[in-house]
């Protein structure tokens, strides 16, 4: 049913209809309303779930392991700091290969402190082992949290998912979402059925010491199950469309007027909602432009990536993020796509833009495309305000 | 695909532990025993078993030798030997 | 529940009481374990010493893991028949894991949560930690020149986890085995946070020979400086009463405060904490046997 909603309350509803035993999170801004809405249904018994409020964000993510330990659907979110003051507790429920869905209301990373939107928090968890899914709009937050818990728990993957979401722009936006009805959830998505769980019945030991000589295979085994993810999300989203009748593709990217464009913008998030006004603009004055939006951030889509921009001939990485000190994230996994490649873009230009917030408008990505020339850049920042800057420190 | 991730303990072994007894082993003389438990309670391994008067005995195949249970009997009724004697070894 | 075969140090205290504990707790029980000494020993890839569900998370959170478990056991209605243990050193407990507990007592969650407290990072090679006592020498809070070992003492847990006002607290020692399994047992029947301290002598980073285990643990608690004791809903239930020693009995037999035997001031603070601990209370019996009596 459709209904105009704050991102954060499509958040809530979404979760609810996954039906999870445990919820457990810490309040962290721009994440605040999705764990305010569900413990309001909990509260109203709208959902059957035990709402852990936990004194870290460390706690709240172990909390969830916990529960999804002894065999219970469990449900967290967090943003910025909570994310990475919890990062120990995620790549440890990666390695002990639990299914869990997590929402990031992408913040940016202190210092300084920064509440308002970019996606430095999940891109640097990026080496987590947690499958990474990014959203432009709330019907997709929806739609991929439904998706999550299925990829996630299936007895082939059992590794936990990201759903990322704007902070800000997407939590905090109110759209006209469709929410999916119970019973049509309950046929996609069917109780949890651990593949291993704590229980006095039939005991069992998890989290113990790997030696040298145990250790890598473990790593080996979650390489190969991302593997099977980009080979298994496809597959969901096909079941999600016969359901629900909306169509992700291959769920791992979209592609937009990409086929026979000369100059393709590649992003991930709500920057791409804007980047469609921009391509829609400029293909209206005959400019053949195009937008690849990268919804699986984790498994990279690399052969996806390079069937869709082999041909073209200029692509413009935009960046919300930074990897300080090296080539920004996404720009380094296009590169990596093409590097050995025949047939490859002449030109991988890297922009980043957005970070704490700095809004991105359709002049900026106006700009990205005319800086897109024969001349490529690296790390070129948009919208820089250079008069905040200074050589040396001092008065 | 999966690696090494959980252990069902009924599958598990247990290292002989045995082998890390180089001076001392324990000797039960199973005479004087009252039933007490204190050694069963006290040995670190757990190992050691038994049900009335001078049933008790530790199994060598774990026994560290780290003396616990010769120490704690009130009546001396285990002593500590050398490892290297005579006597129940298995 | 707790098999032979791991590989602790022989005379580990820790594997003494760990045993005691399970076996008192019983197969229905789901145990979450920091890293240490015990997880260390008893779980290394593909063996495993735990004949009941067992996790190992991480160093700090055995608390918020067993919340979670404990969560979920409510979510499934079988919480009433299944209990929850998380288990922990003294660093993973006062230090690094005090956050998680205090979380844990606050929210109420029907939890045992045991420390098993041998008073020193062992596990990573006996550096101090907020439960190693006065002028312990460990690795680093070394005895040199300039310094007599680790200058504070011990952070009174038990204490701290009464603030709370959780059902129960109580502390144990392996030298008395049967009482810690009776105060385990009692624990597990009460519904809400317990917290169960158990003192557990490490030959190794304590420096005493293995057979002494038992007997070093006794003097700790004959002299005075770990009073056993128990408190139900904030009022104190039970003490072990003794004839107390001196706390010299206890020191000389062990390497870790060997620098301290011919330091007279030393000696004499730590015999205040003992003469302190005494008093707060009553410890002391009027010629009587040592035996647990009842207040």
């Amino acid at each position: 049913m459709k209904q105009f909603l704050e991102g954060s309350r499509a958040v809530a509803e979404a979760v609810k209809l996954c039906k999870p035993g445990v919820i457990s999170a810490y309040p962290i801004t721009p994440q605040t309303h999705i764990v305010e809405e569900l413990a309001q249904m909990v509260a109203d018994g709208e959902l059957n779930a035990q709402f852990v409020n936990v004194e870290s964000e460390h706690s709240a993510a172990s909390v969830v392991l916990g529960a999804v330990a002894t065999g219970v659907r469990a449900f967290t979110a967090t943003s910025s700091q909570g994310l990475i003051y919890m990062s120990e507790v995620l790549f440890n429920i990666a390695g002990l290969r639990l299914p869990l869905v997590l929402t990031c209301a992408n913040r940016a990373l202190s210092a300084p402190i920064n509440i308002w939107n970019d996606q430095q928090d999940s891109v640097s968890l990026r080496d987590s082992g947690w499958i990474q899914l990014y959203a432009e709009n709330n019907q997709e937050v929806v739609d991929f949290h439904l998706m999550a818990y299925r990829v996630s728990e299936d007895k082939t993957i059992m590794l936990p998912v990201m759903v990322c979401m704007d902070g800000f722009i997407l939590t905090h936006g109110m759209e006209s979402v469709d929410i999916p009805e119970a019973e049509k959830v309950d046929i996609f998505l069917p109780p949890y059925k651990p593949l291993y769980q704590l229980d006095p019945a039939e005991p069992i030991t998890m989290g113990l010491l790997a030696d040298p000589d145990y250790y890598m295979e473990t790593r080996f085994a979650i390489q190969e199950t991302f593997k099977d993810v980009l080979k298994f999300i496809p597959k969901v989203s096909e079941e999600f469309r016969s359901i629900f009748g909306r169509d992700y593709k291959d769920g791992l990217v979209e592609e937009y007027y990409t086929k026979d464009a000369e100059k393709v913008i590649v992003a991930m998030g709500s920057v791409c909602g804007t980047i469609k006004e921009v391509v829609d603009e400029l293909r209206q004055k005959g400019k053949k432009v195009g937008l690849l939006k990268i919804i699986s951030y984790r498994p990279f889509p690399y052969s996806r990536v390079c069937d869709v921009l082999k041909d073209v001939s200029k692509v413009a990485v935009l960046d919300k993020a930074v990897s300080l000190g090296a080539l920004a994230p996404l720009a380094v996994e296009i590169k990596a796509t093409f590097f050995g490649k025949k047939k490859s873009p002449k030109i991988i230009s890297s922009f980043v833009a957005g970070l704490g917030g700095r809004d991105i408008t359709l002049e900026s990505i106006r700009e990205v495309f005319r800086k897109l020339t024969q001349k490529e850049v690296s790390s070129e920042f948009i919208d820089l305000k250079p008069e905040l800057l200074k050589e040396e420190y001092g008065e | 695909m999966f690696g090494p991730l959980i252990v069902k303990p009924s599958k598990a072994k247990g290292d002989k532990t045995g082998s890390w007894r180089v001076q001392l082993r324990p000797k039960f003389l199973q005479k004087n025993c009252i039933g007490c438990k204190m050694c069963l309670l006290i040995c670190p391994e757990g190992c050691i078993q038994g049900k009335e008067k001078n049933t008790y005995i530790t199994d060598y195949n774990f026994c560290k030798g780290c003396g616990l249970c010769a120490k704690i009997c009130p009546k001396s009724d285990i002593i500590m030997i050398e490892e290297t004697s005579e006597g129940e070894k298995k | 529940m707790f098999k032979p075969g791991h590989t602790a140090c022989a005379g580990c205290g820790q594997a003494i009481a760990a045993r005691l504990v399970i076996e008192a707790a019983g197969s229905n029980t789901i145990v979450a374990n920091n890293t240490g000494c015990l997880e260390v020993f008893s779980t290394r890839y593909p063996e495993s010493a735990w004949n009941v569900p067992w996790i190992h998370s991480l160093f700090e959170n055995a608390a918020a893991v067993a919340s979670g478990i404990e969560a979920a056991l409510i979510y499934l209605g079988k919480k009433d028949v299944i209990n929850v243990i998380a288990q922990a050193g003294d660093g993973g407990t006062a230090d690094i894991g005090l956050q998680a507990l205090s979380g844990m007592l606050e929210r109420g969650h029907d939890v045992l949560y045991v420390c098993y407290d041998n008073e020193a990072y062992m596990n990573t090679g006996v550096q101090r930690s907020g439960l190693t006592p006065f002028n312990t020498n460990t690795s680093t809070s070394p005895v040199g020149e300039k310094s007599l070992g680790n200058l504070r003492p011990k952070k009174p847990m038990p204490e701290i986890c009464l603030a709370h006002g959780i059902p129960y607290v109580a502390t144990c020692s392996v030298a008395y085995p049967q009482d810690l399994q009776s105060k385990v047992k009692k624990a597990i029947s009460i519904k809400g946070p317990k917290y169960i301290q158990i003192h557990v002598p490490c030959p190794l980073g304590w420096r005493h020979e293995t057979e002494l285990t038992n007997q070093v643990d006794r003097l700790a608690v004959e002299t005075g400086l770990y009073p056993i004791i128990e408190y139900e809903n904030g009022v104190l239930v039970s003490r072990r009463q003794i004839e107390p020693k001196a706390v010299t009995e206890y020191l000389k037999i062990q390497g870790r405060f060997k620098h301290l035997l011919n330091n007279p001031e030393a000696i004499k603070m730590i015999q205040d904490i003992a003469d302190n601990n005494i008093q707060k209370y009553n410890l002391r019996v009027q010629g009587r046997e040592n035996q647990t009596k009842e207040v």
